[in-house]
């Protein structure tokens, strides 16, 4: 970067003006009530530590590292760990954002380059308050067998997260990330805002998948955004396990190079008061890219789910897909599926989208009763299914944590 | 094995099955008659606790035990089994999950019934889910093999079922229904037909023809058949040939 001081200086201005902006969509909250320099203190102890590992479990973490390529751990505000496998060096990266940026000056090229800094004032705050985040670099040509992986843990009450994310998958490369945001169980509120830029470069192929665990009067506001070139693929997969008291989310792909593929998958269960307004965008700018955007939804306690998704196609030879379905769990719920089509100036582009939002189907639970299952056991079942159906090629992790998280889920009063 | 006692079921204001007396002893097979809306399906539903209709009176006893209040689940563990006349599309569900949830509950095996009901190529679609009329049938009567239910209650097997798939269905519900030899332990069955071509393949004991929510005769069912193939449901009002109820 030729100027980094001037460039530098006009992304602080950017965020400084953007400082009030709300988000496009979901609740609006004052990001500076989570600033504090004294956050709350949660009950140290011999307990802490093993609920801190319990966290990281739920969240996908790894802690023994079996059967993974790399780690990535920070806790709160301190980067604890960061390390690559043996068998790996040389052909993955693993950072803290901070440490990347010194090393690379050629990174100052990538930092908020996908994700608008003034976009909103969540953007904003991370970019004025940011610490710490990763750097995931997978080398031209490497193929990373096993997953890499990361957690962020938040174990401070009232207590927020900026971090800035950026992952690379270089030329020809291919990669899988599980990537967890958690807290303990001993906090209650906080605030996470995590921008996420990815760069998938040609041929390159990169499966995220992203499990977040937070807690019920937590607020979150992640940014994502990926920019795939020539025949590039990148899987998103996004799994909602917990309770939150507001989370907020668009992430965007940017299909710019030609034959490029993207697929997201999110699975959400909105449990107790939570606010979920979760979407996705597909651009597809070039010919011959190709998109999935796939949701389930299940709505419990008097959650409110906004599923959104959008569809913009820029090329005659585009095509893409979406599907929004939920199911309502509980009579004190809101959902609402709002999926949208665009096609600007690609009267040839091909693109369709399927929503649903209803209860689960009286009739099914009855005739699984017929064959003795209780009640619980045959919707246990159907949204076992509901939430799995359709969506291809989750990581295994995420199937288990979805069979888990559907055996406690019971109709309630429906 | 079954007694229903004056049965009155109603369905909002409307009286749909109306004092349905019926007794079905271990090992018998009894067949349902009567013409469309007659309150055929309402019945066997009633019997297995399954719909909204509410019971206002009578009661159903199963192997000595009034099971009016049970619930679906808790008259299935029983050994009530029903095959509906038109199975629920569960896109949720792979009949091979369901077929060995199935199987780990009741102690027994589904490879070798999948095999039987040419099922296998079935095995990992969601059920019913663009299934042919007789993929269904055999995708249902693969669930109740595993079940092995006591007493079978069949809505209609011939329905949306060609010819072909009418001998496989006719000959797997002759299995289920054959049951161990002992006496005791004989299965029963309460059949709904509107063709008859089940009785090519069931020895049924007793036929009832249901009009209006009434049962209006019983007999051998193969007379009733004639009869009514002759005269039409409403010679049966008015025939001498079977026992007017």
């Amino acid at each position: 970067m030729r100027n980094l001081q001037t460039h530098l200086r006009e992304l602080r201005e950017r965020a400084e003006e953007a400082l009030t902006r709300p988000a496009a969509f979901g609740p609006d909250f004052d990001p500076a009530l989570f600033l504090k320099e004294e956050a709350g203190a949660v009950e140290a102890g011999e307990d802490l530590s093993r609920r801190m590992r319990e966290a990281m479990l739920l969240s996908g973490f790894d802690p023994e590292e079996r059967n993974r390529a790399g780690s990535f751990m920070q806790q709160n505000d301190d980067v604890l760990y960061e390390e690559v496998g043996r068998a790996y060096k040389g052909q993955v990266e693993i950072m803290a954002i901070e440490k990347a940026l010194e090393k690379y000056d050629w990174l100052w090229d990538y930092w908020w380059q996908a994700v608008p800094v003034d976009a909103d004032k969540y953007t904003a705050y991370a970019a004025l308050y940011e610490k710490g985040g990763y750097f995931i670099r997978i080398l031209p040509g490497a193929q990373v067998e096993l997953p890499i992986q990361s957690c962020l843990l938040q174990s401070e009450n009232e207590s927020s997260q900026r971090v800035h994310n950026i992952i690379i998958a270089e030329e020809g490369s291919r990669a899988e990330i599980i990537s967890g945001c958690t807290t303990i169980p001993q906090v209650v509120t906080g605030m996470h805002l995590g921008i996420s830029e990815f760069f998938i470069k040609k041929g390159a192929f990169l499966s995220f998948t992203m499990i977040h665990n937070w807690a019920e009067s937590f607020h979150v506001r992640p940014r994502s955004v990926a920019i795939l070139e020539e025949n590039a693929t990148f899987i998103n997969n996004y799994l909602l396990l917990k309770p939150v008291r507001s989370l907020q989310s668009n992430p965007r792909a940017i299909l710019q190079g030609k034959g490029a593929k993207t697929r997201f998958n999110s699975i959400i269960y909105g449990q107790e008061d939570s606010v979920l307004d979760l979407g996705s965008v597909l651009e597809l700018r070039a010919e011959n890219t190709r998109g999935e955007a796939v949701s389930r939804a299940a709505a419990d306690g008097r959650s409110r789910i906004m599923m959104r998704g959008k569809l913009v196609a820029s090329s005659n030879t585009a095509q893409a897909r979406l599907e929004c379905k939920g199911i309502l769990l509980s009579p004190n719920t809101a959902m609402a599926a709002i999926p949208e089509l665009e096609v600007i100036g690609a009267p040839r582009a091909d693109l369709s989208h399927e929503a649903s939002v209803g209860p689960i189907s009286r009739e099914a639970v009855e005739y699984l009763m017929a064959r003795g299952l209780t009640e619980e056991e045959a919707a246990s079942l159907l949204i076992q299914g509901f939430m799995k159906v359709g969506i291809t090629g989750l990581p295994e992790i995420l199937e288990k944590a979805v069979d888990e998280m559907t055996e406690t889920i019971s109709l309630g009063g429906l | 094995m079954l007694e229903v006692e004056g049965l009155t079921v109603k369905a909002g204001d409307r009286i749909i099955l109306e004092e349905i007396s019926l007794t079905i002893a271990p090992g018998e097979v009894h067949i349902l008659l009567g013409p469309n809306g007659s309150g055929k399906s309402t019945l066997l539903r009633a019997i297995m606790g399954m719909g909204d209709q509410e019971i206002v009176a009578g009661k159903i006893i199963y192997n000595g035990e009034e099971i009016t209040r049970l619930t679906v689940d808790e008259r299935a563990r029983l050994g009530l089994g029903i095959a509906v006349q038109h199975s629920p599309v569960l896109p949720e569900v792979r009949l091979r999950d369901l077929a060995g949830l199935l199987a780990e509950r009741y102690g027994t095996s589904w490879r070798s019934p999948a095999q039987a009901l040419n099922c296998e190529h079935l095995l990992d679609r969601s059920l019913n889910e663009h299934f042919s009329g007789g993929e269904s049938k055999r995708a249902e009567l693969l669930q109740l093999m595993i079940q092995n239910p006591r007493l079978l209650l069949v809505d209609e097997p011939e329905s949306g079922v060609d010819l072909e798939n009418i001998a496989l269905v006719g000959e797997a519900l002759n299995t289920l229904l054959k049951g161990e030899k002992i006496k005791d332990r004989a299965k029963s069955g309460l059949i709904i037909t509107h063709t008859g071509y089940i009785l090519n393949y069931i020895n049924a004991d007793r036929g009832y023809v249901l009009i209006n929510g009434r049962l209006v005769c019983e007999g051998n069912p193969r007379d009733l058949f004639e009869v009514i193939n002759k005269r039409g449901f409403e010679g049966c009002l008015d025939c001498a040939t079977c026992k007017r109820i």
